[in-house]
């Protein structure tokens, strides 16, 4: 039943996001000059790509945007989905601390940030952040594994708390700058240990507790230049790799014996 | 100055990695150990996950065994016979173990079972070492500088066993199964530790096989350089956990350390020596032992399951 209103509303908000992105698209043509002032939100990023080179340690991308008329603006990125264990820890025969229990939860966005121009409470109801999955503790996340339903929320919270610990997961108020009421900004930051893949940045205009209207755009974040290469160097031909590894060690090695012989 | 390390896929201070490297290195030269007992929790320490610092040490263990045994090459200090029985063993131990890691990831008990074979081992070597070294200083003082007599004959079950095998260099008629057994058992260690299996090997080699000490180091490098690199191939290609950045990293500092560190070995007294390096392995191994019995301050690890 969860994962019905859940698929619900996630079809829900496809469709939203579907209509506001090709609204355009169906709407230009000989009135252009007028929905070009009907638009009520344009946002957009500074760049598009981040690329994690070499030197990476992590990166701020800058968010902009315009509203036709005063309102709140809610924004969420989102990672790539992927699979996650979390794992709690039992005592064994009294002494020593292992891993437990542990539930596997489906399709978990790697990254996860709310930003908002004033605390999110304030701005929507429960009920529609959880129509438009805003907010770490509305996000529905299918879950698996050999623990009693009623435990399953500790491991969930869990589950957030270890994001949020390691930077990848947040829920801030008042990140959102507006300027004259009409103009918004807000710096996105990426920790160092950002997963790479493509992010969906969306940005909500709130009026009265409701959505009306909202922008999603893309971000790629990726490995580049010699890292992306030895990463899928070690993943596509790791037999390969791993010779290659064995080589430079023996050369390494054997250049640094032959300097200390020489001293 | 940070870097990227793309398999690890974290971000380090450079120097920090060159930091322990080099100090690290210092220790390997100074006590003419690998120092990948020490390596490996100080990688899981900042932050590396324990499945690349373990293939990634194994990497790095190569490099540093290959410029460790020229030196005794040289001089003649290699038994080679012995070393390929070893080896054999080595490989068959070091296959046995990365499948051993890869079931035990899967099981979510990796970090565990690294933390528990390090206490283990760890407090096993380091307590020996510690009274042995304790006992020579006693007795050279008391004979008044003469040198604690190690190894002998004795003659036990272990003497009793087929498949005899004649070792030249090492003086020694004994059944193979015994380097054999050593090998295997170093081999499981290497590929789950991300050691080189030195620190249980030397002993062995001189306690259980009665090896003479001038050949020990020598022919345990001879053999980790192909345990560590069998290691090195199977983590990368059935785990892809062989960082070669972070390795090269840790490499090219390690090589300068081990180079200071034997020149200030050549200054101190080997039993000095051996009880300094009995109470850092000892110290490791409490401070593992203490964090694996110690209430955690969170009760929930979180790992990634399956790919997309």
């Amino acid at each position: 039943m969860r994962t019905m209103t859940a698929s619900f509303a996630r079809l829900a908000r496809l469709v939203l996001a579907c209509t506001i992105l090709f609204a355009p698209i169906i709407m230009s043509g000989p009135a252009h000059a007028q929905e070009h002032e009907r638009q009520p939100l344009v946002a957009d990023l500074s760049r598009h790509l981040v690329a994690i080179t070499t030197g990476f340690a992590g990166t701020d991308v800058l968010l902009f945007g315009a509203t036709d008329e005063p309102g709140d603006v809610v924004l969420v990125v989102r990672g790539p989905n992927r699979d996650e264990i979390v794992r709690r820890k039992v005592r064994l025969g009294g002494m020593i601390w292992a891993n437990g229990p542990a539930v596997t939860l489906h399709d978990v966005p790697a990254f996860y940030r709310v930003a908002a121009n004033r605390p999110l409470e304030e701005i929507m109801s429960p009920a529609a952040r959880e129509r438009h999955q805003i907010g770490d503790d509305v996000l529905n996340l299918r879950m698996s594994g050999d623990v009693a339903p009623e435990d399953r929320a500790e491991f969930r919270e869990a589950l957030v708390r270890l994001k949020e610990s390691r930077d990848l997961y947040t829920v801030g108020p008042g990140e959102v700058n507006m300027l004259a009421n009409r103009l918004f900004r807000t710096e996105l930051h990426f920790p160092a240990n950002v997963p790479t893949g493509t992010y969906m940045v969306e940005v909500y205009l709130v009026r009265d507790g409701e959505v009306v209207s909202a922008e999603i755009t893309p971000l790629i974040i990726s490995k580049v230049g010699i890292g992306a290469d030895i990463f899928q160097f070690a993943h596509e031909q790791s037999a390969l790799y791993g010779i290659a590894a064995i080589i430079i060690a023996v050369f390494a090695g054997w250049l640094a014996g032959v300097a200390f012989r020489k001293k | 100055m940070q870097i990227y390390l793309p398999i690890a896929e974290m971000s380090v201070n450079v120097f920090l990695i060159l930091g322990m490297g080099g100090a690290i290195g210092f220790l390997s030269g100074l006590f003419g150990v690998g120092g990948g007992f020490l390596m490996t929790p100080l990688l899981i320490f900042i932050g590396v996950p324990p499945a690349v610092a373990v293939g990634t040490e194994a990497n790095q263990i190569v490099a540093s065994s290959v410029s460790g045994v020229l030196a005794h090459w040289r001089r003649g200090n290699v038994d080679i016979k012995m070393g390929v029985v070893l080896l054999i063993g080595g490989l068959i131990g070091s296959f046995l173990g990365v499948i051993l890691f890869k079931f035990l990831r899967s099981l979510g008990q990796i970090d565990l079972a690294i933390s528990l074979s390090y206490v283990f081992f760890l407090g096993i070597i380091g307590s020996l070492m510690f009274l042995e070294s304790l006992n020579s200083i006693f007795k050279s003082r008391r004979s008044g500088g003469a040198p604690a007599k190690r190894g002998g004959h004795r003659h036990s079950w272990i003497h009793g066993l087929p498949f005899k095998m004649r070792f030249r260099k090492s003086k020694l008629y004994i059944s193979a199964i015994l380097p054999l057994a050593v090998g295997v058992i170093v081999g499981v260690l290497a590929a789950i530790m991300g050691v080189g299996g030195g620190f249980v090997m030397v002993p062995a080699m001189i306690y259980l096989l009665g090896m003479p000490t001038q050949v020990v180091i020598g022919t345990s490098l001879f053999q980790i350089i192909f345990v560590t690199a069998n290691t090195t191939f199977l983590q990368a290609t059935m785990n892809q956990t062989v960082d070669v950045v972070l390795a090269l990293l840790l490499l090219v500092a390690a090589v300068v350390g081990a180079q200071i560190g034997a020149k200030f070995g050549a200054k101190l007294k080997a039993e000095q020596l051996r009880i300094l390096l009995a109470i850092m392995v000892l110290a490791v191994c409490a401070k593992l032992g203490f964090d694996m019995m110690s209430t955690p301050t969170e009760f929930f690890t979180m790992g990634i399951g399956g790919k997309h």
